[in-house]
């Protein structure tokens, strides 16, 4: 066990007596869920970090040998369970590139606009905890109203506030009604008054500046070396963003709507910043494609035989249903390529990659996750070293770490 | 596209020539650039990627098993996903491995990221990565014996997951 | 009236009294690991606002809390830190297994997740749902509450005659890796004859594996 392995660690041998091993975690308000992390301290000051994790591996990736195309959206949710609409989206996306599909339109702005809602909810958590770790209440309590309000949507678009398994392969479940729209509309007009309360309880806070700025400092080619993305590489100014470098969905014809928010200072406080101004690219990316939503349908053509039918369809006519069990019958289903495929999208914490192996049946192969959250976490040692024990807290909620997605 | 084939073309050459190794093919599928690279092989064509190409990020490493994949001729794979972040070009490296010698030689002195990633591929195929500086069980106790992601690994395991004490409501 | 008593004393039955302060201050351990940790949090936030109940004193020091609410699924090197901090609760303590994940294992039928929390520590209350909605959150610290001031006693005597767990036994059939008539559907898994391992099930994807 790791503990072992900072007492036969020789660099410190001479003071070893003076260094002190503390036990952080799994079970701590501040790892928000299950982490561990294992400091070896001189005095406050942390010499060495060593993360502990797997308190939540339950096994995806085999479960995802295990289960059809479609089925796998309902584990992908529950990977980073902050937003899981981006995890769905991203998962179909990838299907979507290896069988050769080409969405709608409206399924492409639908999408895009719930991949930016869920941005905006994760951006919420993340602030609101991370305030919440640095001893601020109220702004938990903003940020948490407003997530509220994007469940509501996503719960108006698909039946469920939380897990909502709302995309299909080539398409989504059901078309969204027109009321849907006024709500985001509605969202898109509330969400900067509640964004400015959150900006001016915590922006210029002097407590939580203090406490997040100079902190856990990620210099650009740290960054890059490691493999950061998202947030994280942006505020330390890795100028990349899936949504303008690789355009998917919509965000080709959208891309003069918002901008990459980038910071260069790559410490806490720019990490919070850069999550802060992305919610309002976010919010500008939902408006303008509320406003040129296409009309048309939202799945593609069900005689392609990749696209379940409409339930009506399936439980009123015979055509639709032998189309629905065409594709749900374990002999028959998809006809997949003997092929891989590595595809990615930029969800709110970073890249979220796929690499799917097809072997030709309406399985997986193989669905390896390229998950930002374990990534990010092999940065804490690099980061931790050097401050204080209260800082470790500060730092791993700018991370944003979600246990869930890094244990997978 | 056809300019990329070219641009990959190129690349293959360029690489056969610095490395060394004639044995290196190239393929493509939708949007992802592949290339093959014998074991041998695969850390002076890494260390070529990143040096030569400007492949500056390590996404992702991963490990596929072959078991039971219709027409496979090797058991494990290794892949590797790396990116230029200067021109957004991907670029996916695979190596085929066999039983019973299951050594790769670590990326971590090129991408640091690649310490857990390999951490992970150990955990759950049992490829050891040589010169890695800290090869243990990232994910999974140390204490469990098997390798999960194996395709001979059953999905609801052998047991492990239940061989705890029970505590009964006296006892607590 | 009969002994006279002043305006502001009353007498009750010590049991019913210990139940009545207890019911009405639950202090929650969240042992939040996954999603339902999540609306969790939502039930502590500003729209569900569980202080309304009397629940929302959060203290994530089990010494200090007499409800542990299990929210997420527990795996295999988690539930020993999920046993050692139930152990560490003071009595009288309870248990709430909130979410399919924590009670049954949920979607989650692999091989590192415990399939319900219930195998290894005495749960009081299930919910069920996926994460559940944070109503029913709510609706289970009432009933939670209905049940203290049902059966609780001042020293416990309810638990010291419970000494087997009262929930699903272990299973003690070979772990398959389908599930497939003809099984025993009550404990949800394949039969092993000792003679029958020739003539496995043909229609699955893969060739089993070898169960001892």
């Amino acid at each position: 066990m790791p503990l072992e392995l900072v007492e036969t660690w020789d660099e410190f041998t001479d003071q070893k007596q003076y260094l002190y091993t503390l036990n952080f975690g799994p079970q701590h308000p501040a790892t928000h869920t299950t982490l561990r992390l294992i400091l070896t301290l001189e005095g406050e000051k942390v010499v060495r970090a060593v993360p502990d994790i797997g308190y939540l591996h339950s096994g995806f990736e085999k479960l995802g040998e295990d289960l059809n195309y479609n089925q796998y959206v309902t584990i992908v949710d529950r990977m980073n369970y902050i937003s899981p609409v981006a995890n769905e989206i991203a998962w179909h996306h990838v299907v979507e590139k290896l069988l050769g599909i080409e969405i709608t339109p409206r399924c492409k702005y639908i999408r895009t606009i719930l991949a930016e809602l869920a941005r905006i909810s994760d951006h919420c958590l993340n602030i609101g905890t991370a305030a919440l770790d640095l001893g601020a209440f109220t702004p938990f309590l903003y940020a948490f109203y407003q997530r509220e309000q994007i469940y509501d949507l996503i719960q108006e678009a698909s039946g469920q506030r939380f897990h909502p398994s709302y995309t299909r392969i080539g398409g989504l479940m059901y078309d969204i009604r027109d009321d849907w729209i006024r709500m985001v509309r509605e969202f898109v007009q509330t969400f900067p008054k509640a964004h400015s309360d959150i900006h001016r309880l915590l922006t210029r806070n002097r407590i939580f500046v203090e406490r997040t700025k100079g902190i856990g400092i990620l210099p650009r080619e740290l960054a890059i070396n490691l493999g950061c993305t998202g947030p994280v590489a942006r505020a330390s100014g890795v100028v990349r963003d899936l949504r303008k470098d690789e355009p998917y969905l919509a965000y080709g014809e959208l891309r003069d709507t918002f901008q990459v928010v980038c910071a260069t200072s790559g410490d806490c406080y720019a990490r919070y910043l850069v999550r802060m101004e992305e919610m309002l690219e976010s919010l500008k990316i939902i408006h303008a494609a509320i406003e040129n939503l296409p009309a048309g349908p939202v799945n593609i053509d069900v005689e392609t035989k990749e696209v379940l039918p409409p339930k009506p369809d399936t439980w009123r006519t015979i055509e639709g249903l032998i189309q629905h069990f065409e594709l749900i019958m374990t002999n028959r289903g998809l006809e997949t390529p003997h092929e891989e495929i590595y595809g990615a999208i930029e969800s709110p914490n970073g890249e979220l990659g796929f690499y799917i192996v097809a072997d030709g049946t309406d399985r997986p192969y193989r669905c390896r996750t390229r998950p930002p959250s374990f990534v990010h976490f092999a940065v804490f040692p690099y980061l931790a070293v050097g401050h204080q024990i209260s800082d470790m807290v500060a730092i791993l909620g700018s991370l944003n770490i979600i246990a869930a997605e890094l244990d997978r | 596209m056809l300019q990329s084939m070219i641009a990959g073309e190129q690349l293959l050459e360029t690489l056969r020539e610095r490395t060394g190794c004639p044995a290196i093919s190239f393929s493509t599928f939708r949007d992802n650039y592949r290339i093959l690279v014998p074991r041998e092989y695969i850390y002076v064509v890494l260390q070529c990627l990143k040096e030569g190409f400007g492949f500056n990020m390590l996404v992702d490493i991963t490990a596929v098993d072959y078991l039971y994949y219709p027409d496979a001729r090797h058991r494990f794979c290794v892949v590797y996903c790396l990116l230029n972040t200067q021109t957004g070009q991907r670029l996916i490296v695979k190596t085929f491995l066999d039983e019973p010698d299951l050594n790769l030689p670590s990326a971590f002195s090129l991408w640091k990221a690649a310490d857990w990633l390999e951490r992970e591929v150990y955990d759950m195929f049992g490829i050891i990565f040589e010169g890695h500086p800290d090869l243990r069980r990232i994910l999974l106790p140390e204490s469990f014996a098997d390798f999960p992601l194996r395709k001979d690994y059953p999905l609801r395991g052998r047991g492990e997951r239940h061989d705890f004490p029970a505590i009964s409501r006296a006892e607590s | 009236m009969a002994l006279g008593l002043p305006e502001n004393v009353f007498i009750a039955n010590l049991d019913k009294l210990a139940n009545w302060v207890r019911a009405n201050s639950l202090w929650p351990m969240p042992f939040a690991t996954a999603c339902c940790g999540i609306e969790l949090m939502a039930v502590g936030a500003s729209r569900y606002d569980i202080a309304r109940f009397g629940a929302e004193v959060m203290r994530f020091s089990p010494r200090q809390c007499d409800l542990m609410i299990v929210a997420g699924r527990i795996v295999m090197k988690m539930l020993p830190v999920l046993q050692r901090i139930w152990l560490q609760m003071p009595e009288p303590k309870w248990c709430i297994s909130m979410g399919a994940c924590a009670s049954s294992g949920g979607v989650f039928d692999t091989y590192a997740v415990v399939q319900g929390i219930d195998r290894f520590i005495p749960v009081d209350l299930y919910i069920p749902g996926c994460p559940p909605r944070p109503e029913q959150l709510i609706q289970a610290v009432l009933d939670l509450q209905e049940k203290i001031r049902r059966t609780g006693t001042l020293t416990g005597r309810e638990f010291q005659q419970r000494t087997q767990l009262q929930t699903p036994q272990l299973l003690t059939a070979p772990p398959s890796d389908l599930i497939v008539a003809p099984g025993d559907y009550r404990t949800a898994t394949q039969r092993w004859p000792a003679d029958d391992k020739s003539s496995s099930v043909s229609s699955s994807r893969w060739p089993l594996p070898q169960v001892n």
